[in-house]
């Protein structure tokens, strides 16, 4: 694998390779473009048929809050899409519970089913990737 | 003087500046993800509902309905419309944008 390209096209080429993809996400949707465009790269892994994993923390957790309505601010709301990735076989989202806690939410405030995990655990979920992907 | 904040309180520390130099006499506005730190039960709202005793704090509303945030705002902060922003800019002698 070269650095370069991150694994991706490497996948391709040796098509079978499956590795460990974890995105972890720490921005709030809205205000800058990361958001976004870690939805998209997720789905580009998807079509790959990688092994992923998605983590939401510190701000990150306001992504998957339901209820938005954007009409307002005139931006496309792309919180439907998190609730796509089943579709592509990404069922692992965790949200790291000392976020959740400190911005005021709760499991049912989210529009996708999520698992919970200490910042502990986080750390272990983290330790066991092949590719970190950060937005 | 109305101070515009407009980062998340949780990732910049754009709120509590502004706190820290909004007189009585002026007023805040949360715009774009400033609008979090107006949210029940957290760290920040405690400080934003402190500070509507002397100041009014207002919050743009199509930020908060983006956001997922309609009726978590916590009480004493006034929505506004973009409308109502333009009234505010234009009721104050200055703006200072905190970003």
């Amino acid at each position: 694998m070269t650095e370069s390209t991150g694994g991706i096209e490497m996948e391709e080429a040796t098509s079978g390779v499956v590795k460990k993809f974890l995105y972890v996400n720490r921005k709030a949707p809205y205000g800058t473009i990361y958001a976004l465009e870690s939805l998209e790269v997720v789905l580009v892994a998807a079509a790959f048929d990688q092994d992923v994993s998605l983590a939401f923390l510190d701000d990150g957790v306001y992504q998957i809050v339901k209820g938005q309505h954007t009409k307002g601010i005139d931006v496309k709301n792309f919180s439907p899409t998190y609730r796509a990735l089943e579709g592509y076989d990404i069922e692992k989202l965790y949200v790291e519970k000392e976020s959740m806690e400190a911005r005021g939410l709760k499991t049912e405030d989210f529009l996708v089913d999520v698992k919970v995990v200490s910042a502990a655990e986080m750390t272990d979920i983290m330790t066991g990737q092949d590719v970190v992907l950060s937005f | 003087m109305l101070h515009t904040v407009n980062k998340s309180p949780f990732e910049r520390n754009a709120l509590d500046s502004c706190l820290a130099h909004a007189k009585k006499g002026s007023a805040i506005l949360l715009i774009e993800d400033g609008v979090y730190a107006a949210l029940k039960g957290t760290a920040p709202a405690k400080k934003i509902e402190q500070t509507t005793k002397t100041v009014p704090v207002y919050a743009l509303q199509a930020d908060v309905e983006a956001r997922g945030m309609t009726g978590r705002v916590v009480d004493g902060v006034k929505m506004v419309d973009y409308g109502g922003f333009v009234d505010l800019v234009a009721e104050y002698p200055a703006v200072q944008s905190w970003l």
